[in-house]
């Protein structure tokens, strides 16, 4: 997703002058072409990420429309309140970006790993949560961030991550994409998740059980069209993240249905409430808490059965 | 001429903090001759169009001291003297710290220390890089060095030649429960030693003060810094140098008896 991050910065940039990116020291190489075509655009503030959104929130007063970018605790845990005081109260064109969702920094340890940051943004007032599923969304992400004029933030994986969409995908804050119909339950995704609910869809199926797979990429604002079609059309919904079950995606669709008087089960897949145990690969670590498409395709399975059975 | 400002922003400082019962009369008082300097003399701005995109921009950043803000953009002509009546009122529009654009002549919400330099950084490296001339000035507070954001931006401003920033540190050696003499001193020195181009100067010298900020920057392609020696209180004998005015709203005997002594 980091090479497609910079593709659509690209394009976002020769759309709108008032773009520019910085980063606090992170990204070797990657932004070297960005800052040849776009010279003073660029900017690296060095390791400190406080005053990078400081910077980001007065060149955003002052005009423009900067992207802050770090690997995602480093860009919203360390200087949560720069981005909630500097950023959010002030309601200004910054887009944050998270690189590294959950895992993805696997080895680099529970330092490097975000499990808190949707948790955490999303309580923001103003702020955007937009959570592409896969290179494909991240570019076009970039370009509605850049467009938006608003707080956002963006969070991304890292590199390798699997492409989903084989041809051209409509990419709207705020507008799931639905990916595979399904009348049984819904299987409701955000980030870098997507591909393992597409891979969980299809196992269902050969079990003649039919899965929905709603993108909801952008975890606030919902969209609470695509969520209420889920929950009255399906039986059960379950909710996919790389991220701790606390405040995420899933707490996300829990708030809404309780506060909606939408009634229908709810099962939230996501990262224990605990540091990583050991070290491990994003691979070793998801299965670690249960995400993989073997177990979440037979959970489900298993799940469904008993609210057939009531 | 500068004098007489800054007696009628002190006479509003208090009067508000009495209305209001509120702390931080003592932190207002101390940047009052800063802030007169800055909007009588030096800022190019125009009350009358307070969004024009190459206006001077001012941050409190010690935004604890707003009454003194409010003061000096009530003096100023930003709003209406009334509009002050809101100060620490119910549904009012003037908070203890300064909302985002609450009334005309805010430039940045404040209130968390550390968080004005960075902006400020922002706003001056938006200039450079838009090719616009505003100049950026942020008023921080002795104490509020202590906050490692401060140096994160002080270590920012010289590398990117941001000249159009100046901050001016309000120094008059006290944060909420003590000296700041042993963490800060030289204070002057830290900040040349980031890279700022620094005068120490008296921060309630309204003249001097008005000249010394008319030749920012001090040295091309450098941010300015001021330490501003200063008094907490300044103005009021008996709430100079006394804590106990960093919390206690002023009664109405304190009132009149702190009005008579400014009013000189």
């Amino acid at each position: 997703m980091r090479a497609a991050f910079v593709r659509g910065l690209t394009a976002a940039a020769r759309l709108d002058p008032r773009v520019m990116l910085l980063t606090s020291d992170l990204g070797f190489k990657i932004f070297d072409e960005f800052a040849g075509e776009f010279p003073g655009r660029f900017l690296n503030v060095g390791v400190a990420e406080s005053n990078m959104i400081g910077v980001a929130a007065g060149l955003a007063l002052g005009g423009m429309r900067p992207f802050a970018y770090s690997i995602a605790p480093f860009a919203t845990l360390r200087c949560f309140e720069h981005v909630r005081n500097d950023v959010c109260y002030h309601k200004v064109a910054v887009t944050i970006v998270g690189l590294g969702a959950g895992y993805s920094y696997g080895h680099n340890g529970p330092t490097h790993h975000s499990l808190e940051d949707i948790a955490v943004m999303r309580a923001l007032p103003h702020m955007s949560v937009v959570c592409p599923g896969d290179p494909v969304e991240v570019e076009q992400a970039v370009v509605a961030a850049a467009a938006h004029g608003s707080p956002v933030y963006l969070r991304i994986g890292r590199a390798g991550d699997p492409v989903v969409h084989r041809s051209p995908v409509r990419f709207e804050i705020g507008r799931a994409i639905t990916l595979r119909d399904g009348r049984d339950c819904a299987l409701i995704s955000t980030g870098n998740m997507l591909p393992m609910a597409v891979e969980v869809s299809d196992r269902l199926g050969a079990s003649s059980i039919s899965c929905r797979v709603l993108n909801m990429h952008t975890v606030k604002p919902l969209d609470e069209a695509a969520l209420r079609a889920c929950a009255t059309e399906t039986r059960a919904l379950f909710t996919l993240e790389e991220h701790s079950r606390i405040g995420g995606l899933g707490s996300a669709i829990a708030e809404w249905l309780a506060m909606n008087r939408v009634s229908c089960p709810l099962y939230l897949f996501g990262a224990e409430d605990s540091f990583a145990p050991c070290t491990g690969s994003q691979a070793y670590l998801r299965a670690l808490c249960g995400l993989t498409p073997e177990h979440v395709a037979e959970s489900i399975a298993s799940r469904l059965a008993s609210v057939r059975s009531c | 001429m500068l004098q007489a400002r800054a007696r009628a922003v002190r006479a509003r400082v208090l009067r508000m903090a009495h209305a209001g019962r509120t702390p931080h009369v003592a932190s207002a008082l101390s940047c009052v001759d800063l802030l007169v300097a800055l909007y009588f003399s030096v800022l190019r701005i125009d009350p009358a169009k307070p969004e024009d995109p190459d206006r001077d921009r001012l941050l409190l950043s010690k935004g604890h001291g707003c009454m003194a803000l409010y003061g000096a953009l009530a003096e100023r002509g930003f709003f209406p003297e009334a509009v002050l009546d809101e100060y620490a009122r119910d549904g009012g529009r003037l908070a203890e710290h300064p909302g985002p654009h609450c009334v005309p002549g805010i430039e940045a919400a404040t209130g968390s220390l550390g968080h004005g330099l960075p902006i400020g950084a922002g706003l001056a490296l938006a200039a450079k890089v838009r090719g616009a001339n505003y100049r950026v000035f942020v008023v921080l507070s002795d104490g509020e060095c202590y906050e490692g954001s401060v140096w994160e931006a002080a270590l920012f401003a010289p590398a990117q030649s941001l000249a159009g920033l100046t901050a001016i540190v309000d120094y008059n050696g006290w944060s909420a429960m003590g000296s700041t003499h042993q963490a800060m001193d030289p204070l002057a020195e830290k900040w040349r030693a980031f890279g700022w181009s620094v005068q120490e100067i008296d921060g309630h010298d309204v003249e001097a003060l008005a000249s010394v900020l008319a030749a920012v920057p001090f040295e091309p392609g450098r941010p300015s810094a001021i330490i501003a020696r200063t008094v907490k209180g300044k103005g009021v004998s008996f709430m100079e140098n006394d804590l106990e005015w960093h919390y206690r709203p002023p009664s109405d005997h304190d009132l009149q008896r702190a009005l008579l002594e400014i009013s000189g």
